[in-house]
């Protein structure tokens, strides 16, 4: 008889791969994706498909001249993190810059580090913090969403619905009315990165991702609550402008900028986010108060990027709490 | 909402189909035969017979070793040839009894009718004296000599003795099978063990995946005082002692501890249906159902074989080796061992086995760690499976032990679920072997 294959057990696997999580959160993304496209037009289909190839180019070109191992891009990441960065960046933001913020995110922020599963921080957000504190100008222009109308490179631009209400929240309630309507915000005409604009599909993706056992609900939920509950505060200590009800601050608070989108998918980034769930809850309610703080007294009208990061480096630290034992009592 | 464990549990595809509801099928007898002497946990049996002797089936050949260990009686009849070493199912050298088997001759006192006998007339020692001289032990994996467990430690005292119907491991189908065939001797025997306990309660667990061994055994439960059953949830691993505790009872058996410290026995309906046989019938534990299935395996099905039987043989039952075959486990794919080959003789702890394509022997390439965490979710311990497969490598024993490394069944869920293929139990297993010679060689030290 031919010779046998001997290992120890288990001798069974679930099929899961790293690969296969990179392309469900890919496809989570598309429906959102599809939206940005339809409000921006061709300079959201232009700024991905620089920001994905770069990302892919810039990985395998380290990998192969730099650290002289073997290519990883089949495992997607960088496809995925390219297509993060998109969706951070204003949709009519000059090729150049875009391929600057590749570079950044692949290169120092994620390969620096030795590659995927190594860095701390989420590559995409270090790129766009890059970029937004390198070129604050492009950065914060944002086009009007007027569909394959908006042009890539001359488009009419106007201010985010977080913009105007920092203005409105430090004193000149007539900015209020620059806030669009609540449906408009959920589908997505709004101004903003080019792919933060849906709130509905953003969420609808994140609950598939749960769904397919992807992520869980502790960052997102935890994230969300804590945003929730801070923008209510803020309502009830009377710190809101007349015009503005909390109930609708709430809605807002967690429907534009980058909430969305920074919640379901760039905090629950697998390998800046802490692993037990007791450390995923804390690093959401940290993420929800950071970002509340800097929307609410800040500088920058959104904090979400920020918030994230800051939160990267805390992982390590929740990291050492510890999942309960099966059998353990609590300590009387 | 069926009940389940509290922590952890993974969802592997069951991959029954190939088996279930086969009827148990006796393997005809080999010409030669190999019987162990190791066969369970603990000291290893002692040969009672000398070469050249006759024997006939029942008759005790090697009497246990110790208080934990376990009577070995002759499966077959015939005469002894050589008490010499062999290598068992898992490749290890052990000694053996070796015999050539002439015929069918068994004891006159053992009862072969098919008829139940269904009149309890014995007291608690005389259950548990029957029990340890029938050489019984755990049929679910461990290979526990039962009647230790019987036996609480004093100032323990137990409660309820639950009954591990799970089968969580998938493939296998030889306990869901005994179930339907012979669920009204397992209730008798249940009964026989709550006498022994002094106890009056029972609760027989039983995965969502068997619908009519749930059916079948609540029938047969229903018209006997205090036996219960609980249908479960799907989830490996529920046939751990303490998941199916935790399952059945809403009692975590704490780091270290024994079920008896909540107050629970566990035994398997095998287990349980070789205690009727031996108590009722006066026939010790000489055969096991198994499982010999694979996708490729022209027969799979459920085989009563007898211990000592050459595993070639139950191979050759089941239709041959599968030309496809990469790898054979003996248990199921999730705990079970892999063989180096299939010439050496079936034993008590040889629960099924598995022939898997050669596409599905080899595991996957590694890549990082994403840090996903997936494995600390499915850890049915509350462990963190991939710090300790670090700590592992980097030989962090202390680390190792301050996390809890001794509390690691080695269910093998954190490596099934890493979706980067890392071998985070084979670490944690090398990390376990050294801790627990670490913490004994302490414990001698401070004696």
């Amino acid at each position: 008889m031919k010779q046998l294959i001997v290992s120890p057990a288990p001798h069974f696997h679930s099929g899961d791969s790293v690969r296969k999580n990179m392309l469900l959160v890919i496809i989570a993304l598309l429906p959102a994706y599809a939206v940005s496209v339809w409000q921006f037009g061709w300079g959201a289909f232009i700024t991905t498909a620089i920001s994905v190839a770069a990302c892919v180019l810039f990985e395998w070109l380290i990998a192969k001249y730099i650290l002289k191992q073997k290519s990883t891009i089949g495992d997607l990441s960088a496809v995925l993190t390219g297509l993060l960065l998109a969706f951070n960046l204003p949709s009519n933001l000059p090729w150049w810059i875009v391929i600057i913020g590749a570079l950044v995110a692949i290169g120092v922020a994620k390969m620096s580090f030795g590659g995927l599963g190594q860095n701390i921080f989420n590559p995409a957000l270090v790129g766009r913090v890059f970029l937004l504190i390198s070129f604050p100008a492009q950065m914060t222009t944002w086009p009007v969403p007027q569909g394959f109308a908006t042009s890539y490179v001359d488009a009419a631009t106007g201010a985010t619905p977080l913009a105007a209400m920092k203005v409105a929240l430090t004193g000149s309630d007539s900015m209020m009315s620059a806030v669009p309507e609540m449906w408009d915000i959920l589908i997505g005409k709004m101004g903003g990165s080019l792919g933060e604009v849906s709130a509905l599909l953003l969420l609808a993706g994140g609950i598939f991702l749960i769904a397919t056992r992807v992520i869980t609900w502790h960052i997102p939920v935890s994230i969300m609550a804590t945003v929730a509950l801070f923008a209510a505060v803020t309502g009830w200590a009377g710190m809101l402008p007349e015009s503005v009800c909390t109930g609708e601050y709430v809605m807002l608070s967690l429907c534009t900028g980058g909430m969305m989108l920074g919640a379901w998918f760039m905090a629950t980034d697998y390998v800046t986010s802490p692993m037990s769930n007791w450390g995923k809850i804390i690093f959401g309610v940290g993420i929800g108060v950071i970002v509340m703080v800097i929307r609410t007294w800040g500088a920058y009208p959104e904090g979400m990027s920020f918030a994230i990061l800051i939160m990267n480096a805390c992982a390590p630290l929740l990291n050492l709490i510890r999942p309960k034992r099966f059998g353990e009592k609590k300590k009387a | 909402m069926k009940a389940t464990f509290r922590i952890g549990g993974v969802h592997p595809h069951d991959n029954k189909q190939y088996s279930v509801h086969q009827p148990i099928t006796e393997c005809p007898l080999p010409a030669k035969a190999i019987i162990p002497l190791v066969q369970h946990i603990g000291a290893p049996a002692q040969a009672v017979v000398e070469k050249g002797q006759k024997v006939k089936v029942g008759e005790l050949i090697a009497k246990a070793g110790g208080f934990v260990s376990a009577n070995i009686h002759a499966p077959f009849s015939g005469t002894i040839t050589k008490i010499d070493t062999t290598i068992d199912a898992w490749g290890m050298k052990m000694p053996a009894i070796f015999m050539d088997v002439e015929g069918d001759e068994w004891l006159e006192t053992i009862d072969r009718s098919k008829d139940i006998v269904r009149k309890l007339d014995y007291d608690p020692k005389a259950i548990i004296d029957k029990v340890q001289e029938a050489g019984i032990v755990g049929l679910g994996g461990a290979c526990f000599p039962t009647h230790v467990k019987l036996l609480p430690p004093p100032g323990k005292t137990a409660e309820v003795l639950i009954v591990n119907g799970v089968e969580c491991e998938p493939y296998l189908t030889c306990d869901h099978q005994l179930m339907l065939e012979h669920g009204e001797e397992i209730i008798i025997g249940i009964q026989l063990l709550m006498r022994a306990l002094n106890i009056e309660k029972a609760i027989i667990g039983i995965e969502a995946n068997k619908p009519d061994a749930i059916k079948h055994m609540t029938a047969l439960a229903s018209k006997v005082l205090g036996i219960e059953v609980k249908a479960l949830k799907l989830k490996y691993p529920q046939g751990g002692e303490k998941q199916l505790i935790d399952a059945c009872i809403r009692r975590q058996v704490p780091s270290g501890a024994l079920p008896i410290e909540v107050g629970a026995v566990v035994d398997n309906v095998a287990t349980i249906y070789a205690v009727y046989e031996a108590v009722q019938k006066n026939k010790p534990l000489i055969s096991r159902v198994m499982t010999v299935t694979g996708k490729s395996l022209a027969k799979p099905g459920n085989y009563d074989v007898r211990f000592g039987t050459p595993l070639t043989e139950v191979v050759a039952l089941a239709g041959g080796v599968p030309e496809d075959t990469g790898k054979v486990i003996g248990g199921g794919p999730m705990m079970g061992r892999a063989m180096s080959n299939i010439d050496m003789p079936s034993n008590k702890r040889v629960s099924g086995l598995l022939f898997l394509p050669e596409a599905e022997s080899l595991r996957q390439e590694i890549t990082n760690c994403v840090r996903c965490g997936k494995c600390i979710g499915a850890c049915p311990m509350g462990l963190e499976p991939w710090l300790l497969s670090k700590q592992a490598w980097h030989s962090m024993w202390d680390e190792m032990e301050d996390h809890n490394i001794m509390d690691c069944i080695e269910c093998g869920c954190c490596q099934f679920t890493c979706p980067s293929h890392l071998p985070l139990l084979d670490y944690v297993r090398m990390g376990k072997a050294k801790v627990g010679g670490i913490i004994r060689a302490r414990q001698a030290a401070n004696k």
